[in-house]
């Protein structure tokens, strides 16, 4: 849990990409997420930790709108990305998911060809003028998910024919296709043995340089090794949000220290 | 771990030998060894009906699909031909002369015989017509050897197949028992013989005294017609109302209503689509009687809950992280649907699909009330491949006609359409299992 990357951590570009202000999310009649306030920087790793059931992968899902999927989630408050609140009347949820991309906890490929996983999204955003372009877009995503040599020879076996890893570094690379703004990645790793779970963390790590990464994990070794930003949720509130350095290691809430250390959770 | 946490830590365990079986694990064994015999003898008897149905189907079934035939091959010169179209009688001149035929095959056999006109009427029918106009459409045939293969009354037919023997039956004006000698000698002469029946395949209904004549074509077609109606109606129909239903419908309590009534509709019996077929399309609407496009539009109303049922199962079968997937991407939900959650909901589909029209394809009730029962062809096969307006029955809705019929004939008839019909489910349920196969795609 000690931190490496102490230098990097310093590093603070200073803009704010999402803000969050008061949001409450309902499902039904649960109050899941209670007044949330957060500022999220760009080009920076932003750790989403706590118990289950807290409510993180609830407020994840706020920020590309995922939760529209779901009947009976209601949500309130204010969710800006770049100054432009993205539960506004005229926000399209299909053109924010293009801006917001998102990787789930399980490995979901296309039951379709590697090829085919990775063009799908520039396809129907009109992406590629050709079959050129497309094959760059597809070369340079798989490069950007680190599976590019893995797969290179068989851009056309189907995607579910992939190891656990290579799935999950497949969709990366599938969502970072559609050259999203943000990413947002509901424990990525949760499916993965460690082997592949630190070449996606390494990846986490390169991707840092272009988007802003927001990752759920139940992990904090993990949460310590790859973010520079830590918010720590604790039944449905944001109790604290901060450096990862100072999070793990001088928490100023009682309750993150306890879950921390282990007492709660 | 419940039962470990039962136990006091230090109260000292029993440990038994695990070469003995104890009681409980006997009881537990026995238990088992008794479902599996269970289920054995319950998958025993069902075989067994099913070997005992498809014999006695295929036993009563196959004399259908034969008929005896009388080939005589004889030449009629020009001269022959003139002197007979000058005659009063014509017809009776070329019996005549299909009797002169007959008489000298049998002879160049060393069969003797003597037989009067009546009885090869008796036997045969009147041929000297059928012979008539067979020379009179083919003039350029005259002089040269025809071969003649006339099929014989249902009675004959019957007796060659056993049906009928001298024992049982009575002299009547449609045979009598002195008749049969003369069809012993043409069978040992080799000039009756058993044939394949193509007219059962490919022709009509015949009228209800002539069993020999009647044929499951016409009714194949109108069951194509009414199938090929309920295919394009109730597929997109039914899939496009699942596909509202399942992935854009609100949940709410008008969706809720809709979604019982769907699974009552699948049980309502389907004699009152026949009725409210024919109230709505035939008394209403006033489409024609008997059509098949009526029939396939009560046999639609009535695969349609199937087809949304199993649609349905088979989109709620697709897993959610496909969805996510793709609306995660940026796709609308007509595009995670149409590009992802359809294809893999296809196989399902597609099942689906073809054991509704199946189903569809065996039902008589609703036909019955349509007026697709009990009428002869008229203009077969013209008027049949017209289309599907013009009147015709459907396969079990002929295969009921003929086992309502007096004449024994028509109930090998009606055997016959049975074997035939259970060909055309056995091959849908083949295609379903092909489509099924290929289409299938795991995740």
């Amino acid at each position: 849990m000690n931190d490496m990357r102490q230098v990097e951590r310093t590093v603070d570009t200073g803009q704010h990409k999402i803000t969050a202000k008061n949001v409450q999310v309902h499902y039904g009649d649960t109050h899941a997420i209670k007044d949330v306030n957060v500022n999220i920087e760009d080009k920076t790793v932003t750790a989403f930790i706590g118990p289950s059931g807290c409510g993180k992968s609830t407020f994840l899902r706020c920020i590309n709108r995922m939760n529209d999927t779901i009947d009976i989630c209601r949500v309130t408050g204010d969710i800006l990305i770049d100054g432009e609140d993205i539960y506004d009347k005229k926000v399209d949820p299909v053109q924010l998911r293009a801006k917001v991309g998102m990787v789930f906890q399980k490995p979901n490929p296309f039951p379709k060809s590697i090829y085919d996983n990775i063009a799908y999204g520039p396809r129907i955003h009109g992406l590629a003028r050709n079959k050129a372009e497309l094959d760059e877009i597809v070369e340079k995503s798989l490069r950007r998910g680190a599976i590019w040599d893995e797969v290179k020879d068989r851009l056309h076996a189907p995607g579910t024919g992939l190891s656990g890893g290579q799935q999950q570094r497949l969709c990366i690379a599938r969502a970072v296709a559609t050259e999203p703004e943000v990413l947002l990645m509901d424990e990525p790793c949760s499916a993965l043995d460690p082997i592949a779970t630190a070449q996606v963390e390494e990846l986490i790590d390169e991707l840092r340089r272009n988007y802003s990464v927001v990752i759920v994990t139940h992990s904090m070794q993990q949460a310590a090794r790859v973010s520079q930003k830590t918010a720590f949720f604790h039944l449905g509130n944001l109790v604290e949000y901060g450096e990862t350095g100072q999070i793990f290691t001088n928490p100023n809430d009682p309750r993150t220290e306890s879950y921390i250390t282990g007492r709660i959770g | 771990m419940t039962d470990t946490l039962s136990q006091t830590p230090d109260a000292p365990r029993k440990s038994a030998s695990l070469h003995t079986q104890d009681a409980r694990t006997k009881k537990r064994n026995a238990a088992e060894a008794r479902f599996k015999f269970y289920g054995l003898t319950a998958i025993a008897i069902g075989l067994f009906f099913l070997v005992v149905l498809a014999v006695s189907i295929v036993r009563s079934g196959l004399p259908a699909f034969t008929q005896a035939v009388v080939n005589v091959e004889f030449t009629l010169t020009k001269e022959q031909f003139d002197d007979a179209e000058s005659q009063l009688f014509k017809t009776k001149a070329y019996s005549g002369f299909f009797n002169a035929a007959l008489v000298e095959r049998l002879e160049a056999s060393g069969i003797e015989t003597e037989f009067d006109e009546k009885a090869v009427e008796r036997i045969l029918g009147k041929t000297g017509g059928t012979i008539r106009e067979y020379f009179r459409e083919n003039q350029g045939e005259l002089g040269s050897p025809v071969a003649f293969s006339l099929a014989t009354s249902s009675r004959v037919d019957g007796y060659l197949k056993g049906r009928v023997t001298r024992e049982n039956m009575e002299d009547s004006r449609f045979l009598q028992r002195a008749d049969l000698d003369l069809v012993d000698d043409l069978q040992a002469a080799g000039i009756l013989k058993q044939a394949f029946n193509w007219n059962f395949i490919t022709g009509a209904d015949s009228g209800v005294d002539n069993p020999g004549g009647a044929g499951i074509g016409a009714s194949v077609v109108g069951s194509f017609f009414m199938m090929l109606v309920v295919l394009f109606l109730s597929l997109p129909i039914g899939v496009a109302a699942s596909i509202y239903l399942e992935e854009f419908a609100p949940q709410n309590r008008f969706t809720d209503l809709i979604e019982v009534n769907i699974s009552n509709l699948a049980a309502v019996p389907s004699i009152v689509f026949g009725i409210l077929g024919l109230a709505v399309f035939i008394q209403f609407m006033h489409l024609p009687q008997s059509a098949p496009l009526v029939g396939g539009l009560v046999l639609t109303l009535m695969t349609l809950p199937t087809i949304i049922i199993s649609t349905r199962a088979s989109l709620k079968a697709v897993p959610p992280s496909i969805r996510d997937a793709a609306l995660g991407l940026g796709a609308s939900k007509m595009q995670a649907v149409f590009h992802h959650v359809l294809p893999l909901a296809m196989p399902g589909i597609l099942t689906g699909t073809i054991i509704g029209l199946a189903q569809a394809l065996g039902e008589t009730a609703p036909l019955l009330l349509i007026g697709m029962v009990g009428f002869v062809a008229r203009g077969y096969p013209d008027g049949f491949v017209a289309g599907f307006t013009e009147p015709n029955s459907a396969m079990p809705a002929q295969i009921y006609t003929w086992a309502a019929r007096a004449d024994v004939g028509f109930y090998e008839k009606a055997w016959g359409g049975i074997i035939v019909l259970l060909l055309f489910l056995l091959t849908m349920n083949i295609i379903a299992i092909i489509l099924r196969r290929r289409f299938e795609r795991r995740w």
